[in-house]
């Protein structure tokens, strides 16, 4: 692969003063500086979404010879195309990071093919033989964390009912709301998921007037999936439900509330990004990886999290965590609607691409995808 | 029921509270504005005062540990905002709407600039009036957790009312507004008489912020307003610059935002976007029925540039 202006030679420079920094107990050198930019959708820190990213890009910065550009705010439109020209004409940005889902295509394909020597990585997308090869998608599988919260929120219920405040019925948010399902409904059959789409990734008054609504109906914990979870959280906790976070650790926001939480792991990912390109290999074009390969992790549990609780999602972590792994999607599940959408016999394995184009929710959902 | 739902009274109760909850910015605004515009100046700016008003209600709250001074920033803020505007538009050969645009940018960019800090930290929220002691049900008790700034906005309604008509400030404003020129022949300073409309306007949008931060949704973060001061400048149209009308459309306006999350909780799942969009069909459709291509629009200030 042809790094171009990333300058090969300086980056082989820089992964041996890596390795010998990392012999000689030192910190990590490059030789020269190669410039990261990094694109948000909405601001970088919205205790959220944006944030879990910008605190990947902040581990970035603590490595010499490594400058980052950020910029926030950026539309999924073209918008962003103009924000990827101005950090590679301007600054200087040999490898990027589109952080949005909406930037994929047709934008940062259409950049990637108009800059063949740079690098973009790009978070969620879902690169296929036909996009560039200087182009990547990478994704963690944050599903397994919220099944772990689904335990923890199922046991911890009294009402067997949970909430769960979604923006868009996307499949990476669909695969969320399910991931939880089943996870609750593995240890209280009983449980059902009351699902409420706000229709964008950003609307506080939405999000609030969702939680009320969700906890007038009974439903006692509550997680979600929008860019900012501080909104529900909190009205939630000042409503006396518990929550389960997302995104990164919300437990300061309501701490007697929060009994665990799905949360990324940029910070240790990106630095494994910048070795790779250092040591010559690259980056695979797409990429993904769980708990196992910490790519997600889950908070610490909360002071309301049982013995029990902790016992069945501590034990569910360790199935991720083995070598063989754990299937959330097993064979013989239906949707809401009673239709089979996994048959018997075929487990979807957590790679399997098939569950990223998810359009349906479990059996125990109670909602709907348009 | 045992337990403890209450099933399809969900949506009713919801379109209540949600009237009560969500309705305050849009009152504070739309009163503030209707001052303004009967005063024969339009400030399109008040989505930005909004928005600087949230964030410095929750700075100075979170620094000082009172939301009450926190409410009085927001309202100077939105005073000096106000002022802002009507100083520019007191130049000659301005164009109100076009400040006001310019101000909208200016305000919520300036709050988000100045707020960065404020996402993390939790700041000291307004306290609730508790007005479901008399009922045990707990959506009863939630719907019915009121702020007292609702309680002044609405009490300001009738007052407002009964200012324009019956005093002296109430018919400077009014006059500024329908004719400069009869002002102007009484001995008044035209461009004093706007320069404090818009001034109050801008200190009740800012106050309208205070409410978002500091009650509900209770934090700052930039997408606090999603565009609730531009809907309450529409709403003040929609009212006939009416200060009664106001109350009501932003009641209507409050319950309208409630309605897509509470159908969806209680299981009317399909459609929720255009449940989501009750608001905005709301005011097309009262628009398109109030409307007359035979007169001009009842109740409008003459000086205003729209009607002019």
């Amino acid at each position: 692969m042809d790094f171009g202006r990333i300058s090969r030679r300086h980056l082989l420079q820089g992964g041996a003063a890596l390795t010998l920094g990392a012999a000689a107990g030192l910190r990590p050198a490059f030789a020269a500086e190669t410039t990261i930019g990094f694109i948000y959708v909405g601001s970088r820190d919205d205790y959220g979404y944006n944030q879990a990213h910008a605190q990947g890009a902040a581990a970035l910065k603590k490595i010499p010879g490594l400058k980052v550009v950020e910029e926030e705010k950026v539309p999924e439109t073209d918008a962003v195309e103009k924000t990827i020209e101005s950090m590679i004409n301007l600054d200087g940005a040999t490898l990027l990071f589109p952080t949005s889902f909406g930037y994929y295509n047709p934008h940062m394909i259409k950049m990637a093919n108009k800059y063949p020597k740079l690098r973009f990585e790009h978070c969620g997308g879902l690169w296929s033989d036909k996009d560039p090869k200087n182009a990547g998608s990478y994704f963690g599988y944050i599903d397994e964390a919220q099944y772990i919260s689904g335990i923890v929120a199922g046991l911890t219920s009294k009402s067997s009912k949970l909430g769960f405040v979604a923006a868009k019925p996307i499949p990476q948010v669909l695969r969320n709301i399910n991931a939880f399902t089943l996870g609750a409904k593995s240890v209280n059959p009983k449980a059902t998921t009351q699902v409420i789409f706000t229709g964008d990734w950003s609307m506080p008054v939405k999000e609030a007037e969702a939680t009320n609504s969700l906890i007038d109906q009974g439903v006692d914990v509550l997680t979600c999936h929008v860019d900012g979870p501080k909104t529900m959280v909190e009205n939630a906790a000042r409503r006396g439900a518990f929550v389960c976070g997302y995104h990164t650790n919300q437990s300061a926001l309501a701490p007697k509330a929060y009994l665990t939480g799905a949360e990324w792991n940029w910070e240790a990912l990106y630095p494994k990004f910048v070795k790779m390109i250092a040591s010559g290999e690259g980056i695979p074009n797409f990429y993904r990886g769980g708990l196992k390969e910490e790519i997600v992790k889950t908070s610490p549990y909360g002071e309301a999290v049982s013995a029990e609780a902790r016992k069945a999602a501590d034990e569910a972590k360790a199935k991720f965590l083995s070598a063989e792994g754990y299937a959330i999607f097993k064979g013989g599940l239906l949707d809401n609607k009673g239709k089979t959408v996994i048959p018997a016999g075929t487990d979807r394995g957590q790679k399997d691409p098939e569950l990223e184009k998810m359009d349906y929710l479990v059996e125990g959902v109670i909602g709907a995808t348009s | 029921m045992a337990d403890g739902s209450i099933g399809l009274w969900t949506v009713p109760l919801a379109v209540l509270g949600g009237a009560i909850r969500v309705s305050t910015p849009f009152l504070f605004v739309s009163l503030g504005e209707c001052i303004t515009e009967r005063s024969g100046r339009i400030n399109l700016g008040l989505e930005g005062t909004l928005v600087m008003g949230a964030m410095s209600a929750y700075g100075i709250s979170y620094l000082t540990g009172s939301p009450w001074l926190g409410v009085l920033a927001a309202g100077i803020t939105g005073a000096l905002l106000g002022a802002l505007h009507a100083g520019i538009c007191s130049l000659p050969r301005v164009n109100d709407v076009a400040v006001g645009i310019a101000l909208m940018l200016f305000g919520t960019g300036l709050a988000f600039y100045l707020g960065k800090p404020l996402i993390e930290p939790t700041a000291p929220r307004l306290p609730a009036i508790d007005f479901g002691w008399w009922s045990d049900i707990p959506q009863v008790r939630a719907a019915l957790r009121i702020n007292v700034l609702f309680l002044i906005g609405v009490a300001l309604a009738p007052i407002l009312y009964w200012a324009f008509r019956t005093t002296r400030w109430g018919l400077l404003i009014r006059t500024a507004g329908e004719s400069a020129d009869a002002a102007r022949a009484m001995g008044h300073s035209v461009l004093l008489i706007r320069l404090r409309a818009t001034m109050v306007g801008g200190f009740l949008a800012g106050i309208g912020g205070s409410f978002l931060s500091l009650f509900y949704p209770g934090s700052w973060n930039e997408g606090l307003s999603s565009g609730q001061g531009i809907t309450a400048v529409a709403l003040v149209i929609f009212a006939r610059w009416d200060p009664l009308l106001c109350l009501w459309a932003s009641l209507a306006f409050g319950g309208a935002a409630a309605l897509g999350p509470a159908l969806q909780s209680v299981g009317v799942t399909s459609g929720y976007h255009l449940f989501n969009a009750a608001p905005y069909i709301l005011t097309l459709a009262i628009m398109i029925i109030t409307c007359s291509p035979k007169r001009t629009l009842t109740g409008a200030p003459a000086e205003l540039s729209i009607t002019r």
